[in-house]
């Protein structure tokens, strides 16, 4: 036996590369280093792939090796070749494979004959039951959020009785294969009379329609607390997956993973003012609109041509730009950006709002803000901000409407009340950029729109921006 | 080793993981929320690793096939999500 496939060398490898993981997630945590991090905690899991691979376990190399191929030349085309505005989508759809793996990693180890024990059959059931909630709740995010389906939430009669019975069926399912599996006909338990592997299957079924129900409900405007949460997910699934193969790197890994995904989402919930649990089972923007009540919203709706715009602008000495999910739908960023450096050309000071909701996922506007060259110290957030607000000249508001929404902290009966906002409407000119007047994703009115400093430019963002810019050159 | 000692110790480790990845990433500033989301993401392919052992260990026909997939889309997650956080890390850059 050679020594790099013996025991010890396998174990401590592991060990090695889940420490540059530890290191890569904290080096990604700081902008100067973050690249780097990621490149270490790349080498990782190269090390653990390459050690895996020259195990004697393995005895055949033609399957996985096609497999291998094709999974990485899958991965690398499709993370070339996506747009930077399709990033929610591809991170959710990558996020699904890996719940898929792991929940089949489960599947191989039951139906591989040799035996398993109790703790690896309850790891099992937990890593396929993750596993699939992971999977295609992953998928329904991704079809919402590249718009092949309709992203509102979608709320079945009697939701929660739906899906009350199918978490008790999947649980069923699972401690049946927990206490069935190895026993004789004899011992069995229970009245459901069918073999190992049909419980299997039929578990598996019900994790995908679990999957399916869990993510419906959700609207738009809070992907962000689900892509974040089936972040977390998927790195349960990892780490249960790890019992499932007694595998400290499994499991030091996907609990990292996991315990990083329900910090995200727990910051996500508190950007909104919402508990997980609402979130999750509230259907927040489908309920009957109760925010009319609140008082009818007073004022009216003052355009402003392009040119205006510009005067005002042109001698403006502070411009804070608030953008949201209408500056991704309409490719915004870099005209954003063009203005940006002539509003700073002219003695103007320009600083970007970005509320950790705006957007589809987590830090979605950062993303693009960086991609069109945006300096990340130019990046602020809503309490860093709003203490200046009164003494912010300009306020430009591009396709943001419920984190900007004076509603917030104004009207008691709003759904959105006590939600942290970017008080936009504090500052002295505000500009909010929309095609039309139609309500935000969460479905409720903007007093914003009314203010008395208010100024509304319509029309898609791009075109408004680019038609700024060039009354700035010319 | 006893399976009970096992459990115990890998429940230890699990335990302890879940801690210094709170303690690890409590501090993010939201710029990197997506380059933190899509790198744990990678990280979470982790499970090829069984996905490895799966496809090409001692099994019967079936479960080498099931372990095949399960490379396939573990590999996906793995190198699409390395990729797809360096791009956006490549574009964080401070002027």
């Amino acid at each position: 036996m050679l020594f790099f496939q013996s025991p010890i060398f396998i174990n401590l490898s592991y060990i090695f590369a889940s420490i540059l993981f530890i290191f890569g997630l904290k080096m990604l945590s700081s902008p100067e280093t973050a690249q780097r991090g990621n490149i270490i905690s790349a080498l990782g899991m190269l090390l653990a792939i390459l050690v895996t691979l020259t195990q004697k376990n393995i005895i055949s190399y033609e399957y996985l090796l096609i497999a291998l191929v094709l999974g990485i030349a899958v991965g690398i085309m499709a993370s070339s070749f996506v747009k930077m505005t399709s990033m929610p989508e591809l991170v959710a759809l990558f996020n699904g494979f890996g719940g898929m793996a792991s929940l089949l990693v489960g599947v191989a180890e039951y139906i591989n004959p040799s035996n398993v024990n109790l703790i690896q059959l309850i790891a099992i059931s937990f890593t396929v039951l993750i596993g699939g909630i992971t999977f295609s709740g992953s998928l329904l995010a991704f079809g919402k959020l590249s718009e092949i389906i309709s992203g509102k939430p979608l709320i079945l009669y009697g939701q929660k009785i739906i899906l009350s019975v199918f978490i008790i069926i999947g649980i069923s399912l699972a401690l049946d294969l927990i206490i069935n599996t190895g026993v004789t006909d004899a011992e069995k338990f229970g009245f459901l009379n069918l073999s190992g592997p049909t419980v299997l299957y039929i578990l598996i079924a019900v994790t995908l329609i679990l999957g399916i129900l869990l993510t419906a409900p959700i609207g738009g405007a809070d992907m962000p607390v689900v892509i974040a949460l089936l972040n977390s997910y998927s790195g349960l699934a990892a780490s249960s997956a790890g019992f499932v193969i007694n595998n400290n790197v499994l499991i030091v890994a996907g609990a990292l993973v996991g315990a990083s995904g329900l910090i995200l989402t727990n910051i996500m919930c508190k950007a909104m003012n919402r508990s997980l649990t609402n979130v999750l089972f509230g259907g927040f923007g489908s309920a009957s609109g109760d925010s009319s009540k609140g008082g009818q919203i007073q004022g009216e709706v003052k355009p402003i041509s392009a040119e205006d715009a510009y005067l005002i602008l042109e001698a403006a000495n502070s411009v804070l730009v608030v953008p949201g999910y209408g500056m991704a739908v309409s490719q915004a960023q870099h005209v954003v950006r063009e203005l940006g450096e002539l509003l700073e050309e002219n003695g103007c000071e320009v600083k970007y709002a970005i509320h950790p909701v705006a957007g589809r996922m987590p830090g979605h506007m950062n993303v693009l803000l960086a991609e069109a060259n945006v300096s990340y110290d130019l990046l602020a957030e809503p309490d860093d901000v709003n203490p200046l607000m009164d003494t912010t000249d300009v306020c430009i508001v591009i396709g943001a409407n419920d984190v900007v929404n004076p509603d917030a902290r104004e009207n008691e009966s709003s759904p959105i009340f006590g939600m942290p906002v970017i008080e936009v409407d504090r500052a002295k000119t505000v500009f909010v950029l929309k095609r039309s007047m139609a309500a935000g994703f969460a479905g409720i009115d903007n007093p914003l729109f009314l203010k008395e400093n208010t100024r509304m430019l319509f029309g898609d963002a791009k075109e408004s921006i680019s038609t700024l810019v060039s009354e700035f050159k010319s | 080793m006893e399976s009970q000692t096992l459990l115990v110790l890998l429940l230890f480790v699990l335990i302890l993981s879940v801690f210094l990845g709170f303690e690890l990433i409590n501090k993010v500033p939201s710029t990197l929320h997506t380059p933190l989301m899509s790198g744990a993401n990678a990280i979470s392919g982790i499970t090829i690793v069984g996905a490895l052992l799966a496809s090409g260990g001692d099994g019967t026909f079936s479960s080498i096939i099931v372990g095949t997939f399960a490379v396939f889309f573990a590999s996906i997650n793995v190198v699409g999500g390395y990729l797809v956080t360096n791009r956006m890390l490549k574009m964080f850059k401070k002027k």
